[in-house]
C-alpha cells in the first residue's frame, strides 16, 4: 500500500514540475518574472544592482531555477497593486475558499448519492424521470444566473439571507453568521455538481444492480434493501470516489464566479481582481497553488480508490 | 531436430523461438520475472502441409501464431520464411511480405470491421496491394465469396447480419484474398457451435486441397485438429513435447501428456474401457519461472528424479523417424521407445 | 425490444430509430432547431439592429419593444437574437477546435503508444490540472478578450477530455481482431487510423462533443458576465446578464436579465438532452441496459 502511494507521488512529480514550467512560461509572456519577485519601491540603481544579483542578465532557463529556488523559500513575489507579499495574500484567502469548496462538495454528495441510488432503484418510474430532469436543470443553469436568482429571491424579496461577504459587518463572525452567508454560495456550487454526480451515480448503480452476484444474493433470500446497501454500495463507492476527484478542478472554477458575486473573501475573489488589474504575480501565485491543490486532490482520490478497490494497486 | 530429408521444401522454419513477457514490479519498476510463453520451440512446416498445434490454454500456441504473422516480435530465436528471418526484417521489408502470411482469428465477431460492408472489407486491401484493380474488384470478391460458400449478395451487407459460422467463412475469405502462402488459423472453430464447427473444418479441408494451402492450425480440441492436419505438434507450458504425423500421434502417442489428452477424448460407447487410461492430476503449472527440467514432471506418473533436473529434448523415436518426443523416460537417450 | 439492428439497415438509420424513442430529446431537438433558426435569421427577423438606440433607458416591455430596452436604450429582443447567434457560434467553433486537437492527439497517443503516448498524456494531465476557469481567465487577460480570442482560448483548453476519450477508444480498438487483421494484411498506418479506427470512435466523440458544446456555451456566458469574454457593444447571452450585478437592475428590471439567463438554460438543457439520447442511441449497452 505504501509502495503504491509512493509510486503515485513519484508519478505526480513530473506533472508538478511541468506545472511550474508552464507557470513560469506564462509569466515570461506577461513580463519579467524575476522582476516580479523584487518587491516595491526600489530605485533605479537598486534595480540595476538587484538585476545582477537576481540574475536577470542570465539566460531564461537559468532564471527559471533562480525563480524556483525563490519559490521554494516561500517567496511568491509581491502584488503589483497593493505591494503585499503574494504568499501571505494567498494564505489568508485560502481558508474561506477551502471552506466553501469543502462544504459544497459534502452537500452535493449528500444530495447526489441518495438521489442517484433512488433513481437507479426506481428506474423508468416517474420519480426517476423527475430526478434525471432536475439533474439536467442543475447542470444547465449557469452558476452566475442561479446566484442572481437566489439573491433576487432570498435577499431582495424575502430578506432572509445576506448576499455578500463572509460575515456581517461588526459582528466578527461566529458560526451561524458565517453559515448564513454560506448558504447561497453553497447552493449554487452544490447544484451544478450534484447535477452531474446524480447522473453518474445513477448509471453506475444501474450497472451494478444488474450484476449477477446481486442476483445470487437475492436468490439466496437476502432482502432487497440489504442487497443494495451492503453489496451494491461497496462497489458503487468506486465511481463516487472518481467523480469526487474529477469535480475538484471544476469546483474551483465555480468558486471563482461565486466568490465574485457574493464577495466571498476567498482565493477566487483575489484571483479575479488580480486578473482585472493585470496583477501578474498574484495571478501566477494563485494558478500555481490551485494547480497544486488539484494535483493533491487527484492523488488523494487515487489513494482512496486503492483503499476502496484493492485490485487497483496491481494494475 | 527437424527431419532433414525435405528441408528444402520447408516454407517456414522456426528455430529456438522464445517469447518472454516481462513482469514488472517494485518501486522503481524493474523486471522481476518473465512469463515464458514460448520457451525454445523449433519446428518446420512444409509447403502444402497443414501442421496442427495443440495444447491447453496458456501453453503458448496462440503466441506462436502471433509471432509467425509478426504481430509480435520474438524475444530470441528466428522465424525463417523462405529462408529469410522475419525477426530481422525492417518495417518496409516486412510490409512487402506481409500479404503472404495471413491469419484467421478465433473470435469471428470482432474479426470484421462492424462499420464496413463486406465488399469494402474484402476489396480494399486487395486493391491496395495491387492484387486486383478497381474494375475487377467486384468479380474478385464474388469469386472469393463463392470459394467459401457464401452468396454473392453478401457484398452489400454488414458483418452483424451474418451468423458466427458465416462470419468465420468471411474471415477465411479475407485471409485468402491476399493470396497468401501460409495461413495461421488460431482456433478458428473453438467459438462456434459444434455443428457449425464441422462445416468450417470441412471448408478448410476443401480449401487446403483446392489451393494447396500451407497452414498452421492451432486448436485445443484434438478431434478438430486431427481432422485437418497432416502433422501435429503437442505443446505444454511453452515447449513442444511431441510432434508426429497425425495418424501416428493418435494410434501411437508416446509422451505421457499426449497420451493423457488422447485418453481424455470421450469414446462413443460407455462399455469400451481404455486400458491404463492416464488421468491427469493436478493443475497446469505456471509459466512464470517454470520448473526446471521437464515441465510436465509434477503431474506425470512416470516421472523419475532426473526428469526434474534435465531439460528434455525432442528426439526421434527411432533413427530417421519423423515422430519426435521430448521425454527421456519414454524415449531413451540412445533412441528407442522404452515404455 | 428491438435492440439488434434490423437487417439491411444502415448504421445512421439505426441510430435515428433509437434516438426517436426518447421523447424528451426529440422535443429538445425541436426547441433547439427553432432557436437556432431564429438566431441564424436574426438579421431578417429582429425588429431592430442590435446596436441601435431605439427607446428610453431601461424601458419596460411594451408593444414596440417586446422585451423592453436596455440601460442605454437598445431593444432587448433584438439583442437577444444576436446574442444567441454569438453564443452558439462560440460554442460550436470552440468545440470544433478542441475536438480536432483532441482527436489528433488521442489517435497518435493511443495508436503509437510508447514514449509519444507518455509525453502526450503527461501534457494532458498538466493541462487538466489547471483549474479550467483560471486558465481561461489568465489567457483572456494576456491575449485580450474578444470574439475570436475567446473561441481559440476555449478551444485550446477543452481538448484534454476528448484526447483522453479518443485515446481510450483507440487503445481498445487496437486490440480488436479486425485492426490486427489489417496490420497483418500490411495496410499502412494512415489507413488503419483513419479508415478503421476513427469511424469506430466517431460515435462517442460526437456524444462527448455535444456536452462540450454545452460547456463551452456556459463558459462563454460566464466569461462574458465577468467582463472577460465578449466585449460590448457586441451582445452575448453572458454579457447581457452583466448589468444584473447592480441591485437596482436585479430587483426592478427583470426583463433586462431574466430572458438572457433563461435562454442559456434552455439552450444548454436541450443540447444536454440531445447528447444524452445520442449516447443511448449510439450504444444501447452503455447505460444499465434495457432488459
Amino acid at each position: 500500500m505504501i509502495k503504491y502511494i509512493i509510486k503515485r507521488i513519484l508519478v505526480a512529480l513530473p506533472v508538478l514540475v511541468g506545472i511550474t514550467i508552464v507557470d513560469y512560461a506564462i509569466m515570461c509572456a506577461a513580463g519579467s518574472p524575476l522582476a516580479m519577485l523584487k518587491g516595491p519601491r526600489v530605485s533605479e540603481a537598486a534595480v540595476a544592482a538587484k538585476a545582477i544579483t537576481l540574475g536577470l542578465d542570465q539566460p531564461v532557463y537559468v532564471q527559471y531555477f533562480v525563480w524556483l529556488k525563490q519559490l521554494l523559500h516561500g517567496n511568491l513575489g509581491y502584488s503589483i497593486k497593493n505591494y503585499q507579499p503574494v504568499g501571505s495574500m494567498i494564505a489568508t484567502h485560502l481558508g474561506p475558499t477551502l471552506l466553501l469548496m469543502g462544504v459544497s462538495l459534502l452537500v452535493s454528495i449528500m444530495i447526489a448519492v441518495p438521489a442517484g441510488i433512488f433513481s437507479a432503484t426506481h428506474q423508468y418510474s416517474k420519480r426517476d424521470y423527475t430526478v434525471v430532469t432536475l439533474s439536467f436543470v442543475g447542470t444547465s443553469i449557469p452558476g452566475f444566473f442561479l446566484s442572481l436568482l437566489l439573491v433576487y429571491l432570498f435577499t431582495v424579496k424575502l430578506g432572509w439571507l445576506p448576499s455578500s461577504g463572509m460575515s456581517s459587518l461588526g459582528t466578527g463572525g461566529g458560526f451561524f453568521d458565517i453559515a448564513k452567508h454560506m448558504i447561497m454560495p453553497v447552493i449554487v456550487l452544490a447544484t451544478s455538481m450534484a447535477g452531474t454526480n446524480i447522473r453518474y451515480i445513477r448509471s453506475a448503480v444501474l450497472e451494478i444492480l444488474q450484476q449477477d452476484y446481486l442476483r445470487t444474493a437475492r436468490a439466496k433470500g437476502i432482502g432487497n434493501f440489504k442487497v443494495i446497501n451492503k453489496h451494491a454500495l461497496r462497489n458503487a463507492l468506486i465511481p463516487i470516489v472518481t467523480v469526487m476527484g474529477m469535480e475538484i478542478p471544476v469546483l474551483f472554477g465555480g468558486a471563482v464566479i461565486v466568490e465574485q458575486i457574493f464577495s466571498w473573501p476567498g482565493l477566487g475573489l483575489v484571483a479575479m481582481s488580480a486578473i482585472t488589474n493585470r496583477d501578474y504575480p498574484v495571478i501566477m501565485g494563485v494558478c500555481l497553488l490551485s494547480a497544486i491543490v488539484v494535483l493533491a486532490a487527484n492523488l488523494i482520490t487515487d489513494i482512496l480508490y486503492a483503499i476502496v478497490d484493492p485490485t487497483i494497486q496491481y494494475k | 531436430m527437424i527431419s532433414s530429408d525435405s528441408d528444402n521444401n520447408l516454407l517456414l522454419e522456426v528455430r529456438d523461438l522464445k517469447k518472454y513477457y516481462p513482469m514488472k514490479a517494485g518501486l522503481i519498476t524493474h523486471t522481476v520475472a518473465n512469463i515464458k510463453a514460448v520457451d525454445d520451440v523449433s519446428f518446420g512446416i512444409h509447403k502444402g502441409e497443414t501442421l496442427g498445434l495443440v495444447g491447453e490454454s496458456g501453453c503458448g500456441k496462440s503466441t506462436i501464431g502471433k509471432l509467425i504473422v509478426s504481430l509480435e516480435k520474438p524475444s530470441e530465436g528466428s522465424i525463417l520464411y523462405k529462408g529469410q528471418d522475419l525477426a530481422k526484417l525492417s518495417q518496409g521489408q516486412m510490409r512487402k511480405i506481409r500479404t503472404q502470411l495471413q491469419m484467421v482469428f478465433q473470435d469471428s465477431y470482432t474479426s470484421l470491421n462492424p462499420r464496413k460492408h463486406i465488399f469494402e472489407i474484402l476489396a480494399v486491401p486487395m486493391i491496395y496491394h495491387g492484387i486486383t484493380s478497381k474494375k475487377d474488384a467486384e468479380d474478385e470478391v464474388n469469386r472469393l465469396l463463392d470459394l467459401v460458400g457464401l452468396p454473392g449478395n453478401s457484398k452489400g451487407r454488414y458483418p452483424h447480419e451474418f451468423s458466427g459460422g458465416q462470419r468465420q467463412r468471411l474471415s477465411i475469405a479475407k485471409a485468402l484474398s491476399l493470396n497468401p502462402e501460409l495461413i495461421v488459423c488460431d482456433e478458428p472453430v473453438s467459438a462456434l457451435d459444434v455443428s457449425i464447427q464441422a462445416q468450417i473444418l470441412n471448408l478448410l479441408r476443401d480449401l487446403q486441397k483446392e489451393l494447396n494451402l500451407t497452414c498452421l492450425f492451432i486448436g485445443h480440441g484434438l478431434g478438430a485438429v486431427n481432422y485437418v492436419s497432416d502433422r501435429i505438434a503437442v505443446m505444454y507450458l511453452g515447449k513442444i513435447v511431441e510432434i508426429a504425423n497425425a495418424k501416428d500421434l493418435f494410434t501411437n502417442p508416446i509422451h505421457p501428456y499426449t497420451r493423457a489428452i488422447c485418453d481424455a477424448a470421450p469414446v462413443p460407447h460407455p462399455l469400451i474401457k481404455k486400458k491404463d487410461a492416464i488421468i491427469l492430476q493436478g493443475e497446469i503449472g505456471s509459466n512464470v519461472n517454470p520448473p526446471s527440467g521437464c515441465r510436465f514432471s509434477p503431474r506425470c506418473k512416470f516421472a523419475i528424479d532426473s526428469c526434474k533436473s534435465t531439460d528434455q529434448i525432442l528426439r526421434p523415436t527411432q533413427e530417421g523417424s519423423l515422430h519426435l518426443v521430448a521425454c527421456d523416460v519414454m524415449v531413451g537417450q540412445n533412441g528407442g521407445v522404452q515404455a | 425490444m428491438k435492440q439488434n439492428r434490423i437487417e439491411g439497415e444502415r448504421y445512421l438509420q439505426t441510430v435515428w430509430r433509437r434516438f426517436r424513442r426518447h421523447k424528451l430529446a426529440l422535443f429538445s431537438l425541436t426547441v433547439l432547431t427553432i432557436i437556432v433558426l431564429a438566431a441564424l435569421l436574426a438579421p431578417i427577423i429582429a425588429p431592430y439592429a442590435p446596436d441601435k438606440l431605439v427607446g428610453t433607458f431601461s424601458g419596460r416591455p411594451n408593444s414596440k419593444n417586446w422585451l423592453g430596452t436596455d440601460q442605454i436604450g437598445r431593444d432587448v429582443l433584438s439583442r437577444l437574437l444576436y446574442a444567441t447567434r454569438i453564443s452558439l457560434l462560440v460554442g460550436v467553433l470552440a468545440t470544433a477546435i478542441s475536438t480536432l486537437i483532441g482527436v489528433v492527439l488521442g489517435l497518435i497517443s493511443g495508436y503509437f503508444g510508447g514514449v509519444i503516448d507518455m509525453i502526450i498524456m503527461r501534457f494532458t494531465d498538466m493541462v487538466m490540472s489547471f483549474p479550467y476557469i483560471l486558465l481561461v481567465l489568465v489567457a483572456a487577460s494576456i491575449f485580450q478578450p474578444g470574439l475570436w480570442n475567446i473561441i481559440i482560448i476555449l478551444g485550446f483548453v477543452d481538448w484534454p477530455g476528448i484526447a483522453r476519450l479518443v485515446r481510450g477508444n483507440v487503445l481498445s480498438l487496437r486490440e480488436t481482431n479486425f485492426v490486427k487483421g489489417n496490420i497483418i494484411a500490411g495496410m499502412p498506418n494512415r489507413h488503419i487510423l483513419l479508415s478503421e479506427i476513427l469511424p469506430n470512435t466517431i460515435a462517442p466523440i460526437l456524444v462527448y462533443g455535444t456536452s462540450v458544446i454545452a460547456l463551452s456555451m456556459l463558459d462563454e456566458a460566464a466569461l462574458s458576465f465577468l467582463g472577460m469574454g465578449i466585449q460590448p457593444p457586441t451582445a452575448s447571452l453572458g454579457n447581457m446578464l452583466n448589468g444584473a450585478q447592480s441591485l437596482t437592475i436585479l430587483t426592478s428590471k427583470p426583463w433586462l436579465w431574466i430572458p438572457a439567463g433563461a435562454l442559456i438554460v434552455i439552450l444548454v438543457m436541450s443540447i444536454s438532452f440531445i447528447g444524452d439520447a445520442l449516447r443511448d442511441a449510439v450504444d444501447p449497452t452503455s447505460r444499465g441496459g434495457k432488459k
